[in-house]
């Protein structure tokens, strides 16, 4: 989906040099640094598959496609890796929303290269999961039978402009957040894609940014319509993080498997201390008036998000839920007969070489 | 409604001189929408000057399970590699 580095238009830099991007970088250079360590061979006739597993894991190298995994392991693969496709794909309609009526020529083409990147991050990370078992039919079925659940944030409606606009920095930017941890994801095609997709979207959170940035500079109005964007995605944004860590079921064992490096509630701190200063540089106001400096912790203190809409919304009644999933569906009904159609002329194609070469 | 299209295996050259690189995969019902799919997903950021596409079935794989047994005979030749070999001082061009 998303993701960025959070540069912006007039320097407004987050941290270190290179920032989220460079830390994409670094993860990749560890991966091939492990796989140039990694001497050790599969496991011996008589070693235990569990505690091979487990050695494989804590020296950082890669768990790949063919090698012995936990049941669990592969699972939880499945069901994370799945649903962050899912994401990608209804992500597409938000966004998509404002296609056709983006402010200037320039806008649309760059808003339909975004929207086009989310299909082939859902496409990369469909790929990954079907390396664990699964096959692409049951992972679209899962979906459009509603048994999957996508990212909650795409089932918020896109009501403006500057929604586009604030999708890119603050949903764009929460998941990078979560995202380039992933990038060192003990298992390697998951690993992979997510640098993959970390790295291509490095111009969709600026993209956002500097939308906010033009429309905060803009006109009265185009300041009011900036701000409500801002509003209205805030909250919802840092609900993307998942639930406090209290009441996170799968990330203690996400942990230790080495799926997950950090928890929802740090990865949440993380995205409020970037996002505050480039909310200064926009001009606009991050909607929370307890948000303060907390010199002690070293970390902005900040108002939670409302975790039981977050979970209203994860069980089926946000604002969008029901569209969104009626366009899915109807999108894939009406794709049947290019499917079948472009099956029925590669059948015939190889009909009619087999001819030739009889 | 399902979809039987086959799964094929990416690899893309970079550029010129670099050999093709296994970049993932994609499902397609026939080599020539392989190609064009590959195109769109793998290269949208000019990733590659050439796409080879192959039906993931084609592909014979050496099993885990045995990747010992099947890799140990080259573990005790070091004599295949030049560091095994003394050179006495002083000589060049070695």
């Amino acid at each position: 989906m998303y993701g960025n580095d959070f540069s912006a238009p007039d320097g407004a830099t987050d941290e270190a040099p290179g920032g989220l991007l460079g830390e994409v970088e670094a993860a990749e250079a560890e991966l091939r640094a492990a796989a140039a360590r990694g001497r050790r061979g599969g496991p011996a006739p008589d070693e235990d598959l569990a505690a091979y597993f487990a050695e494989v894991v804590d020296a950082e190298q890669k768990i790949e496609p063919r090698d012995w995994m936990p049941d669990a392991y592969r699972r939880t693969l499945i069901r994370q890796i799945a649903q962050h496709a899912h994401s990608e794909i209804i992500g597409m309609q938000p966004e998509g929303n404002w296609i056709s009526r983006a402010p200037s020529l320039k806008r649309k083409a760059i808003l339909l290269a975004k929207v086009q990147d989310e299909a082939g991050h859902g496409l990369y990370l469909y790929a990954a999961a079907e390396t664990l078992g699964i096959s692409r039919d049951e992972l679209v079925q899962l979906l459009l039978d509603g048994r999957q659940k996508y990212s909650s944030i795409f089932n918020y409606p896109t009501l403006s402009w500057a929604d586009v606009g604030a999708i890119g920095w603050l949903v764009d930017g929460a998941a990078i957040v979560n995202q380039v941890p992933l990038c060192r994801c003990s298992y390697g095609p998951y690993a992979r894609a997510m640098i993959r997709v970390c790295k291509e979207e490095s111009f969709h959170q600026r993209q956002g940014y500097e939308i906010l940035h033009t429309l905060a500079h803009g006109t009265p109005a185009q300041q009011a319509m900036a701000q409500d964007a801002v509003d209205r995605w805030w909250y919802p944004s840092l609900a993307m993080f998942g639930p406090p860590d209290g009441d996170s079921t799968h990330s203690a064992q996400s942990m230790a498997w080495k799926i997950k490096r950090f928890s929802n509630d740090d990865l949440r701190q993380r995205f409020v201390d970037m996002c505050v200063q480039q909310a200064e540089i926009l001009g606009l106001r991050i909607p929370d008036a307890d948000l303060r400096w907390n010199d002690e912790r070293q970390a902005y203190d900040y108002t939670q998000p409302d975790y039981d809409e977050l979970m209203q919304v994860i069980s089926g009644d946000g604002p969008c839920n029901r569209e969104r999933m009626a366009h899915r569906r109807a999108a894939h009904a009406d794709g049947s007969w290019v499917r079948e159609a472009a099956a029925a002329y590669a059948a015939k194609r190889a009909e009619q070489r087999e001819k030739v070469a009889a | 409604m399902t979809d039987h299209s086959p799964l094929w295996e990416v690899f893309v050259r970079a550029r010129r001189g670099l050999s093709h690189t296994h970049v993932g995969s994609l499902h397609a019902p026939d080599a020539e929408l392989a190609l064009r799919n590959a195109r769109d997903l793998y290269t949208r950021r000019q990733e590659g000057v050439s796409i080879w596409v192959v039906p993931a079935g084609a592909i014979t794989a050496s099993s885990p399970d045995e990747k010992d047994a099947f890799f140990d005979p080259a573990a005790d030749k070091v004599y295949r590699h030049p560091t095994f070999y003394e050179v006495p001082d002083g000589v060049a061009h070695l």
